[in-house]
């Protein structure tokens, strides 16, 4: 225990989602994330902070970037993880949540990183389980180290976040990063857009504290960085756009609408891309892109969460430095 | 059968507009007199009701009991018990059993095993359709011939309106009223909540008010244009409440219930995704609630039912969008109303009275629902200012699936007598 230990706002036993989070606990996180970015880089890529802590991934949808960015976070912690896929599991065989909880509850798990389609699934189990729970994607609720990392990157790139504007374009209905980035910035004094058309918005939107952009154009003349969410290819099926071409047309970032802005704006996306829906290419690609610096810092980010849900405190450095506490 | 005297009580009878001290003799299973200074004959049983309302017994007419198909859940017994612990002497079962109650035999089995558990009556109400397909009606002559007393394709809405004006139409041959589910399915598909701020912060999919007024609205314009009679279940919104108004005022037969969970409770219960929360139509928005208070006071709204709805806690203790919709609420249907009616000034206990048991009587043109003398000696006994602690595992139902497990409601019926027998006594239990 460090002297500077008492300062650092606990997160609790689970991070379920940032709506329930300070700015203090927000704050934390993401100044734990800073050392560990380190760790990445060199040439031994670890530390002993979860030294004997063992971890389960538990993805019921799929999932490659999440999954590959959590089990990095936790082997360069040190931690003993396993990887349990829907596919080829229990749940295949109609096992219920409450149940597969129950069941690795009893095998004496430390922590359990859990992805699910259905909105509240992670408080469910984090609700019925002594082990911490750490959501990484719940239905349309929250993803939280997404937003976080997106936030962390934003930070690296604009230095102070307070008084920003960030614009999240696209299906806001049926996001959770787009919630997530809500809570998250609003907290932390940024200015939140959204954009999107006006059937892949949610009701009452605008009671969460942020603005509706009714047009790209406007978003982009607004904000000083836009989050471009994923277009899921089924929502044209559902009804709510007529097709992924005049999706392009009406709503997607291209160069030609951010060369109109009036200051360069730098671009996020939570992956994965669809080229030439909501992102064109050349943007994606393109210098004020940030998108693979933000995977980078996914891996940071989801430390400090590793980290700081052991009961780890705030001799972040020292653990960077590969020192037990 | 021994004589009962009910004496000293605060007697509430809609049906004839009195309120005030009076006893209540029942023999031979009928109401034998009622007045001040009733004397029994030797050996009658003597039930003191001072401090107490004696009432007809209340009448639910929206009930799911399970049986056949889901005994596990319910059965018609266990129903019919849970039933009259809360006050009720009787209830209208739905069809959606498995196989449905939708032919002559399925009716006949409900009202033998209702007549073999002996508690609170029970009457069937049958199908519109065959399987609640949708796709052609039921028999409705031998439904009623066998005992039901309505008809309803509840749990789902009766869908193409080609199909419920037949059926409006085809009803008015028995005089029975059609049931409806409100809900536009496009609407409502895949809806998990009502759709609001809520909603939108926990990630769940949305149904919205309009689904259930699309359907009303319909619903009243072919009770309109059939001279139907159409009895709208379960209603939630503002919006349902001034349709269903302004359909009286043209005079429209139309008429509806209110459940105790949509007078008591919001969409802000789903926060933490309780699932004793989920229910269709969903909890909504503070005005709605409002709504409907004003609705019951007014008459536009003419009955509270319960949609007594058991589920299985395995099934309930499930991710928010895959667990099932609905809640029990038989043994708190009275208990809610009292306290988040009448203790609130909305309605008098005469007027809830009337809500709960008179007008439901009428509606659906049953027995009970009065004191008069002669009439079926259907009574309730019960104490309107008592404060008691729900438990859940005390319940007579089968299941536990309440969002009011721990909560203290105003109000608890003491003794329940059907047919002049008494068939719930809350000092013995």
């Amino acid at each position: 225990m460090t002297a500077d230990a008492t300062a650092v706002p606990a997160l609790g036993k689970d991070l379920i989602g940032l709506e329930t989070l300070s700015a203090a606990q927000i704050r934390v996180i993401l100044d734990t994330a800073e050392p560990f970015k380190e760790v990445s880089e060199r040439a031994i890529k670890k530390v002993p902070a979860l030294r004997g802590k063992t971890i389960v991934n538990l993805f019921f949808e799929a999932s490659t970037r999440t999954r590959i960015s959590f089990e990095f976070a936790e082997k360069r912690l040190s931690a003993d993880t396993v990887n349990v896929a829907t596919q080829g599991s229990s749940v295949s065989k109609g096992e219920t949540l409450v149940d597969t909880a129950r069941n690795l509850e009893a095998m004496r798990i430390d922590m359990v990183v859990i992805r699910h389609g259905a909105s509240g699934a992670a408080k469910f189990l984090g609700d019925r389980i002594e082990s911490n729970v750490i959501n990484a994607g719940d239905g349309k609720h929250e993803h939280p180290t997404q937003a976080l990392l997106d936030i962390l990157t934003l930070r690296d790139r604009f230095g102070e976040l307070a008084g920003l504007k960030v614009a999240i374009c696209g299906d806001i209905l049926h996001s959770r990063v787009a919630r997530s980035n809500i809570w998250c910035l609003t907290k932390l004094g940024v200015e939140v857009g959204v954009c999107g058309p006006p059937s892949l918005l949610p009701r009452e939107v605008e009671a969460l504290g942020v603005t509706v952009l009714p047009r790209i154009e406007d978003a982009i003349a607004w904000a000083d960085a836009l989050n471009v969410l994923r277009l899921q290819l089924e929502r044209m099926q559902a009804g709510f756009i007529p097709s992924l071409r005049e999706y392009n047309r009406v709503f997607g970032v291209t160069r030609e609408r951010l060369e109109r802005a009036p200051k360069d704006l730098v671009i996020l996306h939570p992956g994965p891309m669809n080229r030439g829906v909501e992102i064109d290419s050349d943007v994606a690609d393109g210098p004020f892109s940030v998108i693979l610096p933000q995977v980078t810092n996914g891996v940071a980010v989801r430390m400090a969460v590793l980290y700081l849900l052991a009961g780890g405190t705030g001799a972040v450095a020292a653990a960077a430095r590969g020192e037990t506490s | 059968m021994t004589p009962i005297l009910i004496r000293g009580g605060r007697v509430i009878d809609p049906s004839r507009g009195t309120d005030g001290p009076a006893d209540v003799l029942l023999e031979d299973g009928r109401i034998s007199a009622v007045g001040r200074g009733v004397v029994a004959d030797e050996g009658a049983t003597i039930i003191e009701a001072a401090g107490k309302v004696v009432a007809p017994g209340l009448i639910d007419l929206h009930v799911h009991l399970r049986e056949p198909g889901q005994e596990d859940l319910e059965t018609v017994s266990t129903g019919a018990m849970a039933a009259a612990a809360g006050g009720f002497t009787a209830v209208c079962a739905m069809p959606n059993t498995d196989p449905v109650t939708d032919n002559q035999a399925a009716v006949g089995f409900i009202v033998s095993q209702a007549q073999r558990a002996g508690k609170a009556r029970v009457y069937p109400i049958g199908a519109v359709t065959l399987g609640q397909r949708g796709e052609q009606l039921a028999e409705f002559g031998e439904l009623v011939g066998a005992g039901a007393v309505a008809v309803s394709d509840d749990g789902k809405p009766v869908a193409t309106s080609h199909m419920m004006r037949t059926a409006l139409e085809y009803a008015r041959t028995f005089g029975i009223p059609v049931a409806d589910h409100c809900e536009d399915m496009s609407l409502a598909q895949g809806g998990a909540m009502h759709e609001g701020l809520v909603s939108t912060r926990l990630g769940l999919k949305g149904i919205p008010a309009a689904a259930e007024e699309i359907m009303v609205a319909r619903d009243i314009i072919l009770a309109e244009l059939t001279g139907g009679h159409v009895h709208l279940c379960h209603m939630s919104t503002r919006g349902s409440v001034e349709l269903i108004r302004r359909g009286k005022e043209r005079g429209i037969r139309v008429t509806a219930e209110a459940t105790p969970h949509h007078f008591s409770l919001t969409h802000e219960r789903c926060e933490h995704y309780d699932t004793n929360a989920k229910m269709n139509p969903p909890l909504r928005e503070a005005a709605d609630v409002e709504a409907i208070r004003r609705g019951l006071k007014d008459g536009t709204i003419d009955v509270v039912a319960s949609d007594h709805a058991p589920h299985h806690y395995d099934a309930k203790e499930r991710e928010f969008d895959l667990a099932p919709n609905g809640i029990i609420g038989l043994e708190t249907a009275l208990g809610v109303a009292i306290r988040d009616l009448v203790e609130t000034g909305v309605l008098s206990l005469p007027e809830l009275v009337e809500r709960m048991s008179t007008r439901a009587a009428r509606i659906f043109n049953l027995p009970g629902g009065t004191l008069a003398v002669g009439a079926p000696a259907d009574v309730v006994v019960f104490d309107p200012t008592e404060r008691w602690v729900v438990r859940p595992d005390a319940f007579y139902s089968k299941s536990r699936n309440t969002p009011y497990g721990g909560a203290t409601l105003v109000g608890r019926a003491h003794q329940t007598i059907v047919r002049g027998r008494v068939v719930f006594d809350l000092s013995t239990v």
